[in-house]
């Protein structure tokens, strides 16, 4: 059981620490122009973060209790290609989504 | 459509951000139901929500806080998982940074990785946009996402354990991202940036505290500049 006193210190912590993150660029550095360098590597921010976050749970899934499970890399397989070829993401989402219920559906 | 007034630009973002109304409502569920079943009650999984509107940072503080995790662990693994909010309001700021402080302040709090994804991929695309319209089209792409969050953590609070585990909504999350990453693979630099950053991830996995995802997009985000650099020296050489 989670004490109580804990789950309202980090929801308030987790809130304020949250907005800070989010604001800390656009609201103290406004419109003051920002270092070519810094844009640079700004611009991989997303395709270099994202991977990262979900490339573990693609491979180690917490449902499986972090076995490789084939119907979740045929699902994530799956949702990049379509991704990649369509360049439409509610595509991609489809082909992963019915490509993990079809594969569990199968070997369940 | 074209976007001639911050309303029209505001339509498109909405328009833009239908599609994710698919990943918000299991995400938001699944949030819900692991709260209750972590024992949160259905108004404290809103407040959740509403505060801190991050499913990945909300789902990391939720088990950690249920592995008995010291509280400040608890706060920094979470913010850990969420410092990618920086990079996405560093990124923003050459968009919008010159809007007005409520503006930005309010697009801050409504920074999630769907509204900073479409976004940043609209801003790119049509560099004329003005700050207005830009302003506009966030707001429109959070719009059909966002509320979307509330309501279903709260469902997901009411349907408590009655959901199996063979749903498999654990992975909503990954195939989200997934999908919205591959059209962002503009150039070899965009590759080179995904593709070091997973193999970085997998090494770090082992990491503490989530940490391994934060090294992995440094380093990623590196290779990725420094790609960008390789190509135009080439070019430069080539013509």
């Amino acid at each position: 059981m989670i004490d109580r006193t804990t789950l309202w210190i980090v929801i308030i912590g987790l809130g304020l620490g949250s907005f800070f993150l989010r604001f800390v660029f656009t609201g103290l550095v406004g419109n003051r122009p920002m270092p070519a360098w810094l844009l640079r590597h700004l611009r991989y921010t997303a395709v270099a973060v994202l991977p990262a976050l979900v490339a573990p749970q693609v491979l180690w899934p917490a449902a499986t209790g972090g076995e490789p499970d084939p119907a979740r890399l045929a699902a994530a397989a799956a949702a990049l290609s379509v991704g990649l070829i369509t360049k439409n993401v509610l595509a991609a989402m489809l082909a992963g989504g019915v490509t993990l219920y079809g594969m569990l559906y199968l070997f369940l | 459509m074209a976007i001639t007034t911050p309303k029209s630009a505001y339509l498109r973002g909405v328009v833009d951000g239908l599609p994710f109304i698919l990943v918000i409502i299991p995400f938001a569920t699944l949030f819900g139901l692991l709260a209750v079943e972590a024992g949160l009650n259905v108004i404290e999984a809103l407040v959740f929500s509403l505060v801190v509107i991050a499913g990945a940072a909300q789902f990391t503080a939720l088990q950690l806080m249920q592995e008995d995790a010291p509280t400040i662990i608890v706060l920094a693994s979470a913010l850990a998982v969420n410092l990618r909010m920086a990079m996405y309001s560093a990124s923003l700021t050459p968009y919008i940074g010159s809007a007005p402080l409520w503006q930005r302040a309010l697009a801050a709090y409504l920074t999630v990785d769907q509204s900073y994804m479409v976004s940043v991929a609209q801003f790119e695309k049509e560099p004329q946009m003005t700050v207005p319209q830009r302003i506009a089209y966030f707001f429109g792409a959070v719009t059909p996402v966002v509320p979307l969050w509330y309501i279903f953590t709260v469902v997901g609070a009411m349907l408590g354990s009655r959901v199996p585990d063979s749903w498999a909504l654990d992975f909503a999350l990954p195939i989200t991202f997934l999908a919205m990453i591959a059209p962002m693979f503009r150039t070899l630099a965009h590759v080179v940036a995904a593709f070091v950053a997973v193999v970085v991830s997998l090494l770090a996995v082992g990491v503490p505290f989530s940490l391994g995802i934060i090294i992995a997009g440094v380093v990623g985000m590196v290779a990725g500049a420094q790609a960008e650099l390789w190509l135009e020296r080439r070019r430069e050489l080539s013509q």
